[in-house]
């Protein structure tokens, strides 16, 4: 395999006499589906947060098919090929579901404000092409009779959807996903589980998933990294992370002796 | 369908022309309110552009008025005689100079909107009125502006077309941008700025351009102004002319143009027809009295439609509202 399309070299994060992340090291290489767990606090998140810019790393290396990203700025990131969704939705409450998505192909206009003041024919051009490909994404995801609908008015399955069709439109070579299981119920969540798979075959992207519940996560990740106080304490394959003592002692806590 | 905004400017201009020659007839009375209602509405829907669609609150949009009044004013005075008489190649002058206002009221613009556009919400209203406080304080001081004195002397030269073609221009100009894809940015970043950046939307730039066009329209709209007046003086701009702005985005509904058309609208006449209410004999006698106190009839107005309508008379963005306004 070539280089790996996302690589964290010894990311430390400190947070004045906190260190949320501690010399995290772990690559994701294209097209892969990889994991990331932990107990409540681990610093999941705070990964993500690392890798999309929001915060920026105390020491160590984040680098995205083979150019750093360390002290970008999230819009920057996003557009070299980084989405993501949120732990707690942040869909654009005041948007239709169709506008949500319009939104984020704002990035890949080809045409500036001077075109959308002066609506020529080629920014029509560009709007209906847009137009096009909104409802192509909607219509793949099953979202195509809610497009006039307020955001929020949505079913809760659906607005996590919702979130990561508005991330695909940024057209992502890696998407973030953090924790899209959050709230779900059974059902919703081996829907879920088949979309994600779907995601990453149809749009060849590589996904990194952050989430709580185990059955989802061993489910379909290739790999997994294990996080705890913000150190990973192991890697590997499902089936290896479900035998790792301590992985086991992480989540249950270990027995006195 | 993108023809059809461009069709209704056209026309709005059209009807501008027509209605020109009409307004020329009336009193001098009404023709000076309908002349401030076209002001408002340039000022009203370009603050809306930053409070309303972009969701930051600015607070010295007259700052950026005077701005432009007196970069105009100035120019005519310097220009205007030495280029020649005749009616076009002063209305010539008289519009590069409005454009020119414009021009420094949205470099001005610029130059505060880029420092302090980090800040947000209490903050930046702070830092806008602080702008609005030192720009008047600049002219106050400014000898060759006439400094306390007022800056007059200018020519006649703002007339119902130039006044309501910059407002239909000011409209379209807002509604176009806020309706494309590109202008989606505008309300993403009202929405969840954290998301905006994650979506690939450069928020600073946004938040910067919002400020930076509605300070352009209302350096046109002081430039109207002051070729109306014909005198202008630094108290004209105040903290207080900033508020009635706000107040008329507010009541309209923030980020809904059509409502905060309406909005400056009846608060450009509400004044004047309470004046007028003071006088109607007919009435009986407490009314009159207070119709007479017309400012705290006013004020309680307000208060009364805060109460009942916080989300403005014609209700803020609503999902039905926000798909393509073309």
């Amino acid at each position: 395999m070539s280089a790996p399309l996302l690589q964290l070299d010894n990311v430390t994060v400190q947070f004045g006499g906190l260190k949320a992340v501690g010399d995290l090291s772990f690559t994701i290489g294209e097209g892969e589906l990889i994991g990331l767990i932990g107990p409540n606090g681990a610093g999941k998140t705070t990964v993500f947060n690392l890798i999309t810019g929001v915060y920026e790393p105390t020491a160590g290396q984040i680098s995205f098919a083979g150019k750093s990203v360390v002290g970008h700025r999230p819009y920057k990131i996003t557009a070299r090929g980084i989405a993501r969704t949120f732990q707690n939705i942040r869909l654009f409450p005041s948007l239709s579901v169709f506008d949500n998505v319009r939104t984020a192909c704002n990035m890949h206009l080809r045409h500036g404000i001077s075109h959308a003041l002066a609506r020529g024919p080629k920014f029509a051009a560009e709007e209906r092409e847009i137009d096009a490909k909104v409802m192509e994404l909607l219509e793949i995801f099953g979202l195509t009779a809610e497009r006039d609908a307020a955001c929020k008015s949505l079913p809760y399955g659906d607005q996590r959807r919702l979130e990561i069709v508005r991330a695909l439109a940024t057209r992502p070579k890696l998407l973030l996903l953090d924790e899209p299981a959050a709230g779900m119920n059974p059902t919703e969540k081996a829907e879920l589980m088949k979309l994600i798979r779907f995601t990453q075959e149809k749009f060849g992207c590589a996904v990194l998933l952050v989430e709580h519940d185990m059955k989802v996560v061993m489910g379909i990740c290739q790999r997994i990294n294990v996080l705890d106080y913000g150190r990973k304490i192991a890697e590997g394959t499902p089936a290896e992370i479900r035998a790792n003592p301590k992985v086991i002692a992480a989540y249950l806590g270990k027995e006195e002796e | 369908m993108i023809e059809r905004s461009k069709i209704l400017l056209l026309s709005a201009l059209l009807v501008c022309a027509g209605l020109s020659h009409v307004a020329g007839g009336i009193s001098p009375y009404y023709f000076d309110i309908l002349i401030g209602i076209g002001i408002n509405i340039i000022l009203a829907v370009s603050l809306n552009l930053v409070n309303g669609y972009t969701g930051q609150f600015s607070l010295g949009h007259a700052g950026f008025m005077a701005v432009g009044a007196y970069a105009s004013s100035w120019l005519t005075l310097k220009y205007g005689s030495s280029i020649g008489s005749g009616t076009l190649s002063t209305t010539t002058v008289f519009v590069l100079a409005l454009l020119g206002g414009g021009l420094g009221a949205a470099l001005s613009g610029l130059l505060v909107g880029v420092p302090s556009l980090r800040l947000k919400g209490d903050y930046l209203a702070i830092v806008t009125l602080g702008f609005n406080e030192i720009i008047k304080g600049v002219i106050q001081n400014a000898e060759p502006l006439g400094a306390q004195r007022g800056l007059g002397g200018m020519e006649l030269h703002t007339n119902f077309f130039w006044t309501f073609a910059f407002a239909a221009i000011t409209i379209y100009v807002v509604l176009n941008l806020v309706g494309s894809t590109y202008g989606r940015g505008f309300l993403a970043v009202r929405d969840d700025e954290i998301a905006a950046e994650a979506m690939g939307i450069n928020t600073t730039k946004y938040k910067v351009l919002a400020f930076v066009l509605a300070a352009f329209f209302a350096g046109i709209a002081g430039g109207l102004y002051a070729h109306f007046k014909q005198f202008i003086h630094p108290e004209g701009f105040n903290f207080l002319r900033s508020v009635d702005i706000v107040v008329m985005v507010i009541l309209g509904g923030m980020g809904n143009t059509a409502g905060v058309v309406v909005a400056a609208t009846l608060l450009t006449i509400l004044p004047e027809l309470l004046r007028k209410v003071a006088h109607y004999e007919w009435l009986p006698d407490w009314l009159q009295q207070v119709a007479e106190n017309r400012m705290i009839l006013y004020s309680l107005l307000l208060i009364i439609l805060m109460l009942t309508r916080p989300q403005g008379l014609f209700g803020n963005f609503t999902g039905k509202r926000n798909q393509r306004l073309q």
